[in-house]
């Protein structure tokens, strides 16, 4: 058995050059390259954390704003609603206003007609006794020669048409 | 002069494990003491550029690791989660030391299994030579010693009186809990020397089984060397794993070990 027949001639050869290269493999693996190689997983672990946050984040963000547009076109909605309604509301009374004004105008020239037909039918029945009176003494004269009265003729008119 | 045609396979199985000066180094010395550049120490050298070529490969640094880094860093991943597991938090400033321990001793029993000697270069495996695990023992050892006194002073053999002991008992309690103590770098060390050793001295003997098997004819070629082949196979992959194993039981144990010192209790 190599292990203890060589054991006093090897053991410190091989403690030498042990001690050599496992301390060169502890400072240069071990402390040189090791640190590095874990911070280099530490940094994107923290990378993957802190990305993670920001779509977290940014998810939030979103959601937030998507509740606050929903509200403002809830909003919007309502306050359109009104405007269309108050626009009618409007319309309507303005209709309403104009037909109304209509109406008045009409009913005054309504009344502006009635008056006039009145009026001339007045004048037209006060022509028509003239002429009947004018008529009646005329043809009063005519055949009895007697000249009557126009006052007379037109009361005598008067009479008839009113009875008549 | 006679020609042997089929001469039986004198297979020396310890022979593997035989440390030989290389290049005319047998005479240098230090401080009295013979400091050969042996076969061992070779592959110890081959060992450590290994690993720096494969550390070589994690130090890419990319935010998206590629499959080196990332072989690397799942390696690095491996051993810190287990100092967080077994120490805690003031695990990582002993994680250099025990991360260099694992894959040193790794990469030392996997060249050792690497079937080089086809292509004429016999890998050594120094891991099978209780020399070198003991001093990794001992390193490990005494880093539990000096962090131990250094944390907690005197009251770390307060570690030989488990807790709730009875007062009568602490007398019998403590040579014994000492004892156990003391044990462990000489367990540390065995339990990877044997586990190597043994491995490859089988896989040894099995191979003089398959080359006289071979050798003597179709019948014991069939009987024999094939099946011991077969045994081979299966053997040589119980051994790589092995190899990962006996590498993380000794960093465990070492990490346990730490723990203790660290912690107390």
């Amino acid at each position: 058995m190599p292990q203890i027949a060589q054991l006093s001639e090897t053991f410190a050869s091989q403690a030498f050059w042990l001690l050599i290269f496992f301390g060169l493999v502890y400072l240069v693996v071990g402390r040189g390259m090791l640190p590095r190689i874990l911070d280099t997983v530490d940094q994107r672990d923290q990378q993957i954390a802190g990305d993670l946050l920001a779509a977290h984040n940014a998810r939030e963000e979103a959601q937030a704003q998507e509740r606050d547009w929903r509200q403002r076109e809830a909003a919007a909605r309502e306050r359109a609603r009104d405007i269309v309604a108050a626009a009618k509301a409007d319309g309507a009374a303005q209709t309403a206003a104009r037909l109304a004004e209509v109406q008045a105008t009409l009913d005054t020239r309504l009344d502006e007609a009635e008056q006039s037909i009145a009026t001339a039918r007045q004048q037209a029945l006060g022509e028509l006794e003239r002429v009947a009176a004018e008529a009646s003494r005329d043809i009063v004269r005519r055949l009895t020669g007697a000249e009557v009265a126009e006052d007379e003729a037109r009361m005598a008119v008067e009479r008839v048409m009113q009875r008549g | 002069m006679h020609v042997v045609v089929a001469a039986p396979a004198k297979v020396d199985p310890m022979y593997q494990f035989t440390i030989e000066p290389l290049w005319g180094t047998q005479d240098w010395t230090l401080a009295g003491y013979n400091i050969a550049f042996t076969n061992s120490a070779l592959w110890m050298m081959v060992a450590a550029v290994l690993l720096w070529v494969f550390m070589l490969g994690g130090m890419k640094r990319q935010l998206v690791p590629g499959r080196w880094q990332m072989a690397v860093e799942s390696f690095t991943g491996f051993i810190d989660g287990m100092l967080e597991a077994n120490i805690g938090k003031g695990g990582r400033k002993y994680l250099p030391y025990v991360f260099s321990l694992f894959m040193f001793i790794l990469f030392a029993n996997l060249l050792g299994l690497m079937p080089l000697g086809v292509v004429g270069v016999h890998p050594f495996t120094f891991t099978s030579h209780f020399t070198v695990t003991g001093v990794l023992a001992l390193i490990s050892f005494s880093i539990v010693l000096i962090v131990g006194f250094a944390k907690h002073g005197l009251k770390f053999f307060s570690l030989f009186v488990p807790h709730g002991t009875p007062l009568p008992m602490v007398p019998i309690i403590f040579p014994i809990e000492l004892i156990s103590f003391l044990v462990r770098p000489f367990s540390l060390a065995l339990r990877l020397f044997v586990a190597m050793m043994a491995g490859h001295l089988l896989l040894k003997v099995l191979s003089s089984f398959v080359i006289d098997g071979g050798n003597a004819g179709p019948l014991w070629g069939g009987v024999v060397a094939l099946p011991a082949f077969v045994l081979m196979v299966g053997i040589s992959a119980l051994e790589i794993l092995v190899a990962g194993i006996q590498a993380y039981v000794f960093a465990l144990l070492t990490s346990l070990y730490i723990s203790d010192a660290e912690n107390l209790h």
